[in-house]
Order: structure tokens, then sequence, then C-alpha cells
């Protein structure tokens, strides 16, 4: 008699003193399209499936932990909306993608407001679309890549939105492959351990004003095509294999008004085709852009291109790319017209660069008066560096 | 000693060679920083000319001052002095009045552009450090040299032929040296060869500020541990004072030995 009038209810609440402790029973006893009020407390519960359209919210923070043991939530249904949780220790696993969200086959779906701590994965989300992941904190405390998850891992979705969201400390922040017409915007990404986002066969996604910070690599863009990239800060992505962004077989891309500060690479190019950089900054980078091979028709335009250690490196002889109106700190040309244009052509790849492509402990004779020398022979007559390869309308004064 | 020291650094700061040395610091770096208006632009042209220039001047005045300064240094080498006493003393005396020039040439600018608030600060004690020790090394360098010659052509042949040979020659053997063994692991034999000469030492100094995301960006375990820990900046300064140490070392030997 008690859970039919229950059953009526549109609200249920769940905490220790209420009728209903466990967030299971909760679900079990909701009807499609209620609403579940969870109070403050620890509940240690995981595997908890969500099959049917609710409305979830946490009231001053309840924290679900899952006690290494398996998935927390489980998603199966549209329309299932969680706020204001703290999802905690799902299990670890070399076998299984064990997450403290785990959404299979729902579409509009929302997360919002939620701490996930200590997650092996933390939102993974697979055949699901139009769904919103919504300023959640996500973190775990990753060592090593094997045996740690990403923090939002998408696969095969589209029309997701994720935005606000704070992802540090695991493998990828944030993970997409097969995923469509997505948009990444105003998330923060920080001290993962491979990249900060990372694109796998995605195609027609955007990300605009993210900051990526000291990951392995701060986004990878891989296999895919239509990426709208602007507007983001990568920075002080260090190390031997660290990139601000690695764009590896990407097709017409475009990557705008986004600032590339002390990372060893800025970005990494690597057979990548029709993609245009305008209005970029490279601040105080190893290497502005490392252009390896089978890279055409690239364009780069307006960009300001400031006390890097070296500008482009370039390891073919074949040019097929653009280089016009940018800014180069390290330009020594002169205006005599005064329209805002230098009269000599500025060459960005340097004899130094292809020797340090060649020989790389040659970096540490960096800056030396030996290598200017041989760098402004180069200049008068480029034997080794690509001839074309010149932007032949540098600016005079950095973009602002 | 000190007295020595006294008069040699007063009557240097007396010629205007000092005055040309300060005022062209002081020009160099106001021009660089007011007129750029980026201090990392400013930073690394003047790390540039630094790393050049100092060894440069340090030599000639060295060798300079010890050969104008000959009769003064036999009429001293008459009264009852040690002779460490007065070559020590005067090589400190025109050590410490370049240093001055140069510390007190950048510092002005730099302090009227407002270092103290900015991130840069520790550049600019790069620079500075790294300056002082190269007019260190190569005033030492100069009066081992014009100690060696009696034959002042020579000996500012010799002066001019060793901060050739250290500031270009050098990197450049350095670099074929490189490339010719690239099948080789070099990652050792880099960092070694960068140790025996002073002058790239201190432009790894200051690399390690600059370009340190360059310098990581090379595979090797070597590098990795001297340039991503304190070893690299450590190790950097202990072998500028045995740059330091050794030659002055020797002016004192060479010294006592001399005859006159």
């Amino acid at each position: 008699m008690f859970i039919v009038i229950n059953g009526y209810a549109q609200t249920i609440e769940v905490c220790n003193t209420c009728a209903v402790k466990s967030i299971n029973e909760a679900i079990a006893k909701s009807k499609p399209f209620g609403k579940i009020m969870v109070q403050k407390g620890i509940y240690l519960e995981h595997d908890i499936i969500i099959d049917k359209p609710l409305h979830m919210v946490g009231i001053n923070n309840p924290i679900v932990d899952g006690e290494k043991k398996s998935y927390v939530f489980i998603v199966k249904s549209d329309s299932v909306t969680v706020s204001g949780f703290t999802i905690k220790n799902p299990g670890q696993s070399y076998t299984k993608d064990y997450a403290a969200v785990y959404i299979s086959q729902s579409n509009h779906f929302k997360f919002e407001n939620n701490t996930l701590e200590k997650v092996f994965f933390g939102f993974l989300i697979e055949k699901s679309h139009y769904g919103t992941i919504n300023n959640n904190q996500v973190s775990s405390n990753a060592v090593d890549q094997s045996s740690s998850g990403n923090g939002i891992h998408l696969w095969y979705c589209s029309n997701i939105r994720i935005e606000n969201n704070e992802v540090h400390n695991l493998r990828d922040g944030i993970y997409l492959e097969f995923v469509k017409e997505s948009e990444i915007i105003n998330n923060k990404s920080y001290d993962n351990m491979r990249y900060g986002l990372h694109f796998m066969f995605s195609n027609h996604d955007e990300y605009h004003n993210n900051t990526f910070t000291n990951n392995g690599a701060g986004v990878a863009v891989m296999f895919s095509k239509f990426i709208k990239m602007t507007g983001n800060t990568f920075t002080q992505n260090w190390g031997t294999a660290s990139y601000g962004l690695l764009l590896k077989e990407i097709y017409d891309a475009e990557i705008e008004n986004n600032t590339f500060q002390e990372n060893t690479i800025g970005i990494n190019v690597e057979g990548s085709t029709r993609i245009t950089y305008i209005r970029n900054n490279f601040i105080r980078n190893g290497w502005s852009v490392k252009i390896a091979g089978a890279c055409y028709t690239n364009n780069f335009k307006e960009n300001n291109f400031l006390n890097n250690s070296f500008d482009i490196s370039y390891n073919s002889h074949m040019n097929d790319n653009t280089f016009n109106s940018n800014y180069w700190s390290s330009y020594t040309g002169y205006d005599l017209d005064k329209n805002g244009i230098g009269d000599v052509p500025y060459r960005p790849v340097k004899l130094f660069s292809y020797i340090v492509n060649k020989t790389p402990e040659t970096i540490v004779l960096l800056r030396s008066l030996f290598v200017d020398i041989i760098n402004f022979s180069e200049k008068v007559s480029p034997v080794f560096t690509p001839d074309e390869l010149v932007d032949s309308t540098p600016l005079m004064k950095p973009i602002q | 000693m000190f007295k020595i020291l006294k008069y040699s650094f007063y009557d240097l700061m007396r010629s205007s060679w000092s005055y040309v040395y300060f005022l062209f610091y002081l020009g160099l770096g106001s021009v660089l920083l007011f007129l750029n208006n980026d201090v990392s632009k400013a930073v690394i042209t003047l790390m540039n000319i630094i790393v050049v220039l100092t060894p440069l001047i340090g030599t000639i005045f060295g060798v300079m001052y010890y050969y104008n300064s000959r009769e003064f240094t036999e009429l001293l080498l008459a009264q009852p002095l040690k002779r460490s006493t007065i070559f020590i003393g005067q090589y400190l005396g025109v050590a410490i009045s370049l240093a001055m020039s140069l510390v007190i040439g950048l510092g002005i600018p730099f302090f009227a552009y407002g270092l103290l608030q900015s991130t840069e600060i520790f550049n600019f004690l790069s620079l500075i450090i790294v300056g002082t020790f190269l007019t260190f090394i190569f005033t030492a360098l100069a009066f081992n040299i014009a100690l060696s010659n009696e034959n002042k052509i020579k000996g500012f042949g010799y002066a001019i032929l060793l901060w050739l040979f250290l500031a270009v020659i050098y990197d450049g053997l350095f670099l074929i040296s490189l490339v010719v063994f690239q099948d080789y692991p070099l990652d050792k034999l880099s960092l070694t060869a960068t140790m025996f000469n002073p002058i790239d030492l201190s432009r790894i100094l200051i690399l390690l500020k600059l370009d340190i995301s360059a310098l990581l960006g090379y595979t090797g375990a070597i590098f990795q541990q001297f340039f991503g820990t304190n070893l690299g900046m450590i190790s950097s300064l202990a072998a500028l004072l045995i740059w330091v140490i050794f030659p002055v070392y020797r002016i004192y030997k060479k010294s006592a030995k001399k005859d006159f």
C-alpha cells in the first residue's frame, strides 16, 4: 500500500533517516519522469542502473562511493538528468572500462554540477546523442597510461555539448572517438598523462575557449575532418613528445585565434591537408610549428610568432603550404614605403632547425654565434631549406 | 692586496674606457627595453651580445692593462710586497671594474623599466651572473697570456685568437663533429664539450631560462636529467667557477716564478 502511494508521488527523497535509504531503491520505486532528491550523506553503492527517464538531484552534495568495485551510475534510458552529486571510486580494471558514470544508448541526458573523484573512467558515454555535460569536475590520480582511464570518454556519439568542465590527472582529459557534430567549450584540462583533448575519427566537431595546461600533449586531433578550433589556450606542454596541438591525418580544419605558449612544440603537423591557421599567437615555444611530411595546402595567415626558439621546422624539400602576412619577432627586414609590410621576404625555416632535425644533440648549440653565422649564410643562398618557403609579406608589427 | 686592488680600480675608474663601456651597456639596455617594449626579446638580444662581447672586452682590457701598467708593476716589485698580491690585486681591479660597468650599465635601465614587478627578474639575474663570470674568466685568461708573452703584439694576437676560438671556432668544430658522428650516441659528448668552453656554458645557463621548452624536446635520458632538473644549472655554475679558479691559480703560480 505504502509503495503504491509513494509510486504516485512525483518526488522521492533519499537520506539516512528517510523511508528510502538507498539510491537503487529509490530508482526502483520511482516512476518514469519522476524526481529523486538525495540528501547529504555517504551512499556506498555501485551499479546504480537508471533504466527510466529520471531527474536526480543531489542536495548539499551527497557522496556516492563505488568502493572500487564496479560502475557507479549506469544510465540506460533517455532523458536522464543528474546534478549535484559527488561520485567517487569506481572499479579499476585492465579488462573492463569501469566508469563513475556510464551512459549507454541513451539520448538527451544532462549531467550538471557533479564532482567525480578518484575515477578510472569519469564519464563513459557510448552510442548516445544530444547530451550535455556541464560544469562538472573530473579528477583522478593517474600514474601511468596503462592503468588509468579518460575523464570524459565518448564513443559513437553525436550532438553532445561538453561545457565548463574541469578535468585533470587522468590519462586523456576528454576523448572522442567516432563523435560527430559535438561542441567542447570553456573547459579546463590539465596535468593529464596523455592528451588534454583527443579526437579520433571524429568529424564536424568544434572546440572553443578551452585551456590545456601541462598535459602530455594539449590536444591531439587524429584521422578527423572538418574540426573547428578557436580561442583555445595551450600552455606548458613540456617534454620529448609534447605538443600544444598534434594534428595527424586531418583534413579541412580551421585553427583560429588560439594561443600557444611555452610548449616544446606548438603545433606538430603530420599528413594534414587543407588547414587554415589564422590569427594565432605562438609565444616562446621551442618549435612553433613542426611540419613533418605529406602536408599540403596548409595556409598560415596573420599569426604572431613571438620569441620562439624555432619558428617553423620542415623536414622535406617540397612545399605546398603558404605563409602570408604573419608577424615574426625574429624578422630583421625593413619597411621603406611604410605600408606595414616588410620589403624583404622572411624565411621562417632556419638552417639550424634543419640540422637539429638531423642531429638532435646539436640543440645545445642553440643561439650560438656560429649558428647565427651559418643561418645567415643559408638565408642569403638557401641550399638545405626549401627555397620557396617564404613569407613574402611579413608584418612589421604584431597583430593585436 | 686590497691596496693594489684599490689603486688599479681607481686607475681604471679614471680612464674613459670604463665610462665608454658603462655607457654602452646603459644605452643598449635602455634602447632595447624602452623602444621595443618586449622584455623577452630584449633579454634574448642582450644575451647574444653579452655572451660575445664581455669575453672580447675582458680579454682586450686584461691584456692592454697588463702591458700598459708594466712600469708601475716593476716599481711595485721593487717594494717589499708579495708577487701574488700585486698580480691578483691588479687582476681583481680590472675584473671588478669591468663587471661593475656591466652590472650598473644594465641594471639602471632594467630597474627603471620596473624589473622588480615583472617575472623577468630571473632572466635579468642570469644575464648579470653570466656576464660577471665571463668577465672574470676572460680577464684571468688575458692576464695568463700577457704574463707568458713579453712581446705585446704576440700577446694581443693570442688574446684575440683565444676569443675567436672560444666564441666561434669551437662551436663550429663542435657542430661539425656532432654532425659527422651523428650515428653514435652523442649526448654525453655534447654536454662534456659544453663544459670545456665558458662561452658555451654561459649560453646554456641562459638557455635554461629562455629556451627550456626547446631543450626538453630532445629524447635522451641524459639531456632530460641535465636540463629537466636543477642539475644543469648547478653543474654549469660549478664549471664556470672552476673556469675562474683555474686561470687565477695559474696567474698566482706564473707570477711567483716569472723573471722580470
